[in-house]
């Protein structure tokens, strides 16, 4: 990074370190219920525009003008000190908007990747972009009532997942839950650290 | 949905949204991550030349540390405008900015203990 920007990091003011984790997977799956239920605040969301030019060329084909679209992201936060502060954010339902997902992935721990075991290949464009990226991600399967219950490595067959990449069950309504998909997350992201290092 | 029912929100906004921007798409300089966390310079700040009510809005809402997602949630402003503003801050000085760790640099194994204890707490 350029040293001249001004961070002011000298200046005698308390500032939080700020970290964040991803919740990604399909369109309807439970990326917002499950950051508001861990979440400290009610999701918050955050918008941004971006022109035609910048999503997916095969959905503007045919568009004569240049169009706006707005992406939304959804987050949430938690204070895990004082100092240290976790942001949750959902990713856009529409995984054509990959410009955000750059976004969102720099400099993220990691991302929890809901599953939905009907409609499993909805978050085959997650599990993709993640491997690609080199980030650290887990597939939490969220247990939906009336969906056929699947034992974790049946879906890590189904998703051809690396044998070392966690597979768990959850509910993403309950807070307990919530939390045990993202602490299996971390500690998964620093295990894969020190494999790293080794 | 057919264009002839654009009411309401489907119409858009009644302001463009890059006209607090003066029409300025992009920052002079820096980055603005999402989880960068912004706070007012401390003391009797300088008066910011062509100020706008939106940079004086960022000056109070930051008082207390608050990242850059959750400024533009509380001013319903799109990112790309509030990086704009906040550069004008910053290069008047009249913020600070704790950028997040660079990518290659993830937190420590310390900080990630200290993540998982505190999701435990919760």
């Amino acid at each position: 990074m350029d040293s001249k920007h001004s961070d002011h990091d000298s200046e005698p003011v308390a500032m939080p370190l700020a970290v964040k984790i991803l919740v990604a997977g399909g369109f309807g799956v439970g990326k917002t219920t499950m950051v508001g239920a861990v979440s400290e605040i009610r999701p918050l969301r955050t918008e941004e525009m971006l022109t035609s030019q910048s999503v997916g060329v095969d959905d503007v084909s045919g568009v004569e003008s240049k169009k706006t679209t707005t992406v939304a992201m959804d987050f949430g936060r938690i204070t895990i000190r004082d100092g240290l502060v976790l942001y949750l954010f959902g990713t856009p339902g529409q995984d054509r908007f990959w410009y955000m997902w750059d976004e969102l992935a720099l400099g993220a721990l990691g991302a929890v990747v809901l599953a939905d075991t009907r409609r499993l290949a909805d978050c085959f464009p997650s599990v993709d972009y993640f491997e690609r990226r080199r980030l650290p991600f887990i597939v939490a399967v969220n247990c939906f009532e009336g969906a056929q219950q699947y034992q974790g490595d049946e879906v890590r067959t189904a998703l051809d997942l690396d044998p070392h990449v966690p597979v768990l069950m959850c509910d993403v309504r309950r807070r307990e839950s919530g939390k045990r998909a993202l602490i299996t997350l971390v500690e998964h992201v620093i295990r894969e650290k020190s494999a790293a290092i080794a | 949905m057919p264009s002839d029912e654009w009411i309401d929100d489907d119409a858009g906004p009644l302001v463009r949204p890059y006209a607090v921007t003066r029409g300025r798409t992009r920052p002079g300089r820096g980055d603005f991550d999402l989880i960068a966390i912004i706070v007012t310079t401390p003391g009797e700040p300088p008066t910011l030349r062509a100020a706008g009510p939106e940079h004086q809005r960022i000056l109070e809402l930051c008082r207390n540390p608050l990242s850059v997602a959750e400024i533009c949630s509380e001013m319903d402003l799109a990112l790309g405008v509030v990086r704009i503003l906040l550069d004008d801050l910053d290069s008047a000085d009249l913020i600070v900015v704790r950028r997040p760790a660079p990518v290659t640099q993830l937190p420590s194994e310390r900080v990630l203990k200290e993540v998982i204890d505190g999701l435990e707490a919760l």
